[in-house]
Protein backbone atom coordinates (compact mmCIF):
# COMPACT_ATOMS: atom_id res chain seq x y z
CA UNK A 1 0.00 0.00 0.00
CA UNK A 2 3.20 2.11 0.63
CA UNK A 3 4.46 2.56 -2.95
CA UNK A 4 0.61 4.00 -4.36
CA UNK A 5 0.62 6.18 -1.72
CA UNK A 6 4.23 7.76 -2.40
CA UNK A 7 3.54 8.12 -6.44
CA UNK A 8 0.09 9.81 -5.19
CA UNK A 9 1.93 12.31 -2.41
CA UNK A 10 4.56 13.31 -5.23
CA UNK A 11 1.98 13.76 -7.42
CA UNK A 12 0.17 16.11 -4.63
CA UNK A 13 3.52 17.80 -4.04
CA UNK A 14 3.91 18.75 -8.10
CA UNK A 15 0.62 19.89 -8.69
CA UNK A 16 1.19 22.06 -5.67
CA UNK A 17 4.14 23.33 -7.06
CA UNK A 18 2.79 23.38 -10.28
CA UNK A 19 -0.31 25.50 -9.07
CA UNK A 20 2.13 28.46 -6.92
CA UNK A 21 4.63 28.53 -10.18
CA UNK A 22 2.11 28.65 -12.62
CA UNK A 23 2.50 32.04 -14.29
CA UNK A 24 -1.47 32.22 -15.57
CA UNK A 25 -4.25 32.41 -12.59
CA UNK A 26 -6.61 29.95 -14.24
CA UNK A 27 -3.33 27.54 -14.27
CA UNK A 28 -3.06 27.96 -10.60
CA UNK A 29 -6.33 27.21 -10.27
CA UNK A 30 -6.72 24.50 -12.06
CA UNK A 31 -3.64 22.79 -10.30
CA UNK A 32 -5.43 23.37 -7.24
CA UNK A 33 -8.17 21.52 -8.14
CA UNK A 34 -5.86 18.47 -9.41
CA UNK A 35 -4.32 18.49 -6.03
CA UNK A 36 -7.91 18.76 -4.36
CA UNK A 37 -8.38 15.44 -6.94
CA UNK A 38 -4.84 13.85 -5.44
CA UNK A 39 -5.90 14.18 -2.00
CA UNK A 40 -9.56 12.49 -2.35
CA UNK A 41 -7.69 9.74 -3.83
CA UNK A 42 -5.34 9.71 -1.17
CA UNK A 43 -8.47 9.98 1.34
CA UNK A 44 -10.42 6.95 -0.35
CA UNK A 45 -7.40 4.81 0.05
CA UNK A 46 -7.24 5.86 3.93
CA UNK A 47 -10.68 4.95 4.12
CA UNK A 48 -12.74 8.05 4.05
CA UNK A 49 -14.83 7.95 1.85
CA UNK A 50 -17.64 10.84 3.34
CA UNK A 51 -14.72 13.08 3.42
CA UNK A 52 -13.25 11.88 -0.01
CA UNK A 53 -16.70 12.64 -1.80
CA UNK A 54 -16.90 15.89 0.33
CA UNK A 55 -13.64 16.85 -0.72
CA UNK A 56 -14.37 16.24 -4.40
CA UNK A 57 -17.31 17.90 -5.05
CA UNK A 58 -16.68 21.29 -2.87
CA UNK A 59 -12.87 21.64 -3.22
CA UNK A 60 -11.92 20.26 -6.76
CA UNK A 61 -15.73 21.20 -7.95
CA UNK A 62 -17.28 24.31 -5.79
CA UNK A 63 -14.07 26.47 -4.79
CA UNK A 64 -12.76 25.87 -8.52
CA UNK A 65 -15.95 27.24 -9.80
CA UNK A 66 -15.45 30.43 -7.08
CA UNK A 67 -11.49 30.77 -8.16
CA UNK A 68 -12.53 31.13 -12.09
CA UNK A 69 -15.40 33.44 -11.44
CA UNK A 70 -13.18 35.43 -9.44
CA UNK A 71 -10.56 35.18 -12.11
CA UNK A 72 -13.19 36.14 -14.45
CA UNK A 73 -14.19 38.81 -12.81
CA UNK A 74 -11.03 40.95 -12.46
CA UNK A 75 -9.31 42.69 -15.31
CA UNK A 76 -6.59 40.32 -17.19
CA UNK A 77 -2.95 42.12 -17.53
CA UNK A 78 -1.68 43.26 -20.74
CA UNK A 79 0.79 41.21 -22.81
CA UNK A 80 3.92 43.60 -21.45
CA UNK A 81 2.83 43.84 -18.07
CA UNK A 82 2.27 39.72 -18.31
CA UNK A 83 5.93 40.05 -19.57
CA UNK A 84 7.28 41.62 -16.82
CA UNK A 85 5.16 39.65 -14.25
CA UNK A 86 6.34 36.47 -15.62
CA UNK A 87 10.58 37.61 -15.12
CA UNK A 88 9.42 38.79 -11.74
CA UNK A 89 7.93 35.79 -11.00
CA UNK A 90 10.77 33.30 -12.12
CA UNK A 91 12.80 35.63 -9.72
CA UNK A 92 11.03 35.28 -6.47
CA UNK A 93 9.52 31.82 -7.13
CA UNK A 94 13.15 29.84 -8.23
CA UNK A 95 14.01 29.57 -4.63
CA UNK A 96 10.74 27.24 -3.81
CA UNK A 97 12.06 23.71 -5.86
CA UNK A 98 14.99 24.12 -3.87
CA UNK A 99 14.04 24.89 -0.71
CA UNK A 100 11.49 21.82 -0.80
CA UNK A 101 14.40 19.42 -2.31
CA UNK A 102 16.60 20.58 0.69
CA UNK A 103 14.28 20.44 3.57
CA UNK A 104 12.47 16.79 1.89
CA UNK A 105 16.39 15.89 1.93
CA UNK A 106 17.01 16.35 5.36
CA UNK A 107 13.45 14.89 6.62
CA UNK A 108 14.51 11.75 4.75
CA UNK A 109 17.89 11.40 6.00
CA UNK A 110 18.18 12.44 9.46
CA UNK A 111 18.06 10.47 12.23
CA UNK A 112 15.08 12.45 13.96
CA UNK A 113 12.14 10.76 13.92
CA UNK A 114 9.71 12.20 16.81
CA UNK A 115 7.65 9.99 18.76
CA UNK A 116 3.81 10.14 17.75
CA UNK A 117 3.00 7.31 20.04
CA UNK A 118 -0.43 8.86 22.30
CA UNK A 119 -3.21 6.64 24.05
CA UNK A 120 -5.33 5.98 22.10
CA UNK A 121 -8.60 3.48 22.12
CA UNK A 122 -8.90 2.51 18.34
CA UNK A 123 -12.71 2.52 17.47
CA UNK A 124 -12.88 1.56 13.51
CA UNK A 125 -16.24 0.21 14.31
CA UNK A 126 -17.71 3.88 14.65
CA UNK A 127 -20.12 4.93 12.32
CA UNK A 128 -19.34 8.60 10.73
CA UNK A 129 -23.02 9.63 10.83
CA UNK A 130 -23.04 8.19 14.61
CA UNK A 131 -19.99 10.71 15.26
CA UNK A 132 -21.74 13.69 12.99
CA UNK A 133 -25.15 13.59 14.18
CA UNK A 134 -24.50 12.60 18.17
CA UNK A 135 -21.14 13.14 19.30
CA UNK A 136 -20.13 16.31 17.37
CA UNK A 137 -23.50 17.92 17.16
CA UNK A 138 -22.19 21.46 18.24
CA UNK A 139 -20.13 21.12 15.48
CA UNK A 140 -23.04 21.01 13.13
CA UNK A 141 -24.47 23.86 15.31
CA UNK A 142 -21.30 25.86 14.17
CA UNK A 143 -21.00 24.86 10.58
CA UNK A 144 -24.60 26.43 9.88
CA UNK A 145 -23.58 29.33 12.07
CA UNK A 146 -20.49 29.60 9.69
CA UNK A 147 -23.19 29.22 6.36
CA UNK A 148 -25.38 31.58 7.40
CA UNK A 149 -22.55 34.19 8.37
CA UNK A 150 -20.75 33.49 4.73
CA UNK A 151 -24.08 33.96 3.46
CA UNK A 152 -24.75 37.30 4.77
CA UNK A 153 -21.51 38.18 4.62
CA UNK A 154 -21.59 38.20 0.37
CA UNK A 155 -24.61 39.72 0.98
CA UNK A 156 -23.54 42.73 2.52
CA UNK A 157 -20.12 42.96 0.21
CA UNK A 158 -22.43 42.89 -3.26
CA UNK A 159 -24.93 45.04 -1.33
CA UNK A 160 -22.63 47.73 -0.56
CA UNK A 161 -20.87 47.51 -4.09
CA UNK A 162 -23.86 47.90 -5.79
CA UNK A 163 -25.26 51.25 -4.03
CA UNK A 164 -21.49 52.82 -4.06
CA UNK A 165 -21.92 52.20 -8.13
CA UNK A 166 -25.59 53.57 -8.19
CA UNK A 167 -24.33 56.41 -4.86
CA UNK A 168 -21.68 57.78 -8.59
CA UNK B 1 1.39 2.86 18.14
CA UNK B 2 2.60 0.41 16.25
CA UNK B 3 5.79 0.44 14.06
CA UNK B 4 4.05 0.41 10.74
CA UNK B 5 1.70 3.13 11.76
CA UNK B 6 4.33 5.63 12.67
CA UNK B 7 6.54 4.87 9.91
CA UNK B 8 2.79 5.50 7.76
CA UNK B 9 2.41 8.71 9.59
CA UNK B 10 5.92 9.83 9.81
CA UNK B 11 5.87 9.14 5.50
CA UNK B 12 2.63 11.34 5.33
CA UNK B 13 4.00 13.72 7.80
CA UNK B 14 6.91 14.48 5.32
CA UNK B 15 4.55 15.55 2.46
CA UNK B 16 2.66 17.56 4.50
CA UNK B 17 5.41 20.03 5.93
CA UNK B 18 6.35 20.13 2.46
CA UNK B 19 2.97 21.15 1.17
CA UNK B 20 2.64 23.65 4.49
CA UNK B 21 6.28 25.16 3.11
CA UNK B 22 4.26 25.40 -0.46
CA UNK B 23 1.33 27.21 0.76
CA UNK B 24 3.77 29.58 3.40
CA UNK B 25 5.92 30.39 0.44
CA UNK B 26 3.32 31.27 -1.90
CA UNK B 27 1.56 33.67 0.44
CA UNK B 28 4.58 34.96 1.73
CA UNK B 29 6.04 36.50 -1.87
CA UNK B 30 2.98 36.56 -4.19
CA UNK B 31 1.67 39.99 -4.59
CA UNK B 32 -1.59 38.72 -6.22
CA UNK B 33 -4.53 38.61 -3.72
CA UNK B 34 -5.70 35.79 -5.79
CA UNK B 35 -2.71 33.56 -5.56
CA UNK B 36 -2.77 34.35 -2.06
CA UNK B 37 -5.70 32.89 -1.40
CA UNK B 38 -4.49 29.97 -3.46
CA UNK B 39 -1.65 29.83 -1.14
CA UNK B 40 -4.25 29.62 1.86
CA UNK B 41 -6.06 26.56 0.38
CA UNK B 42 -2.84 24.65 -0.08
CA UNK B 43 -2.37 24.98 3.64
CA UNK B 44 -5.72 23.91 4.06
CA UNK B 45 -5.31 20.89 1.93
CA UNK B 46 -2.01 19.97 3.78
CA UNK B 47 -4.42 20.05 7.40
CA UNK B 48 -7.06 17.93 5.94
CA UNK B 49 -4.20 15.61 5.03
CA UNK B 50 -2.94 15.45 8.41
CA UNK B 51 -6.40 15.21 10.49
CA UNK B 52 -7.33 12.02 7.55
CA UNK B 53 -3.93 10.61 8.81
CA UNK B 54 -3.66 11.24 12.23
CA UNK B 55 -7.28 9.20 12.41
CA UNK B 56 -6.30 6.14 10.15
CA UNK B 57 -3.49 5.82 12.33
CA UNK B 58 -5.15 5.86 15.65
CA UNK B 59 -8.30 3.64 14.11
CA UNK B 60 -10.63 7.00 14.67
CA UNK B 61 -11.26 7.43 11.26
CA UNK B 62 -15.23 8.34 12.17
CA UNK B 63 -14.12 10.92 14.18
CA UNK B 64 -11.05 12.11 11.80
CA UNK B 65 -14.04 11.96 8.73
CA UNK B 66 -16.82 14.58 11.00
CA UNK B 67 -13.52 17.30 11.41
CA UNK B 68 -12.67 16.75 7.93
CA UNK B 69 -16.39 17.55 6.93
CA UNK B 70 -16.38 21.11 9.37
CA UNK B 71 -13.03 21.69 7.83
CA UNK B 72 -13.75 21.55 4.45
CA UNK B 73 -17.41 23.32 5.08
CA UNK B 74 -15.22 26.56 6.82
CA UNK B 75 -13.02 26.60 3.94
CA UNK B 76 -16.04 27.07 1.54
CA UNK B 77 -17.25 30.17 3.23
CA UNK B 78 -13.64 31.00 3.82
CA UNK B 79 -13.22 30.87 -0.14
CA UNK B 80 -16.59 32.42 -0.78
CA UNK B 81 -15.79 35.53 1.67
CA UNK B 82 -12.13 36.39 0.44
CA UNK B 83 -13.08 35.82 -3.12
CA UNK B 84 -15.92 38.91 -2.91
CA UNK B 85 -13.17 40.86 -0.57
CA UNK B 86 -11.11 40.79 -3.55
CA UNK B 87 -13.80 41.31 -6.32
CA UNK B 88 -14.45 44.14 -4.08
CA UNK B 89 -10.65 45.58 -3.96
CA UNK B 90 -10.62 44.74 -7.51
CA UNK B 91 -13.75 47.36 -8.62
CA UNK B 92 -12.12 49.94 -6.07
CA UNK B 93 -8.58 49.69 -6.96
CA UNK B 94 -8.40 48.35 -10.27
CA UNK B 95 -5.48 45.92 -9.26
CA UNK B 96 -5.45 42.63 -8.13
CA UNK B 97 -1.48 43.73 -6.36
CA UNK B 98 -1.48 43.82 -2.50
CA UNK B 99 0.85 47.09 -3.10
CA UNK B 100 -2.21 48.72 -4.12
CA UNK B 101 -3.69 48.08 -0.93
CA UNK B 102 -3.16 51.14 0.56
CA UNK B 103 -6.53 52.94 1.97
CA UNK B 104 -5.25 52.32 5.27
CA UNK B 105 -1.39 53.33 4.85
CA UNK B 106 -0.43 55.66 7.74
Amino acid sequence: MTSPNVALLLLMLVAAVWTVMASSLLKSAIGLALTSVVLTILMFQLDSPLAAVFELSICAGLITVVFISAISLTKPLSAEQEQERILSRVKRFALLPVMLAVVAAVLCFSSFRPDFSVNFRPNPMLDVRHVLWQLRRFDLVGQIIVILAGVFGIVVLFKHRSKGRGGR
Amino acid sequence: MIIESANLFWLFGIFVILLLLTGSYCILVSRNLIRILIGLELLTKAVTLLIIVGGYVTGQMALAQALVITLIIIEVIVVAIAAGVIIGAHAHTGSLDVRDLRNLKG
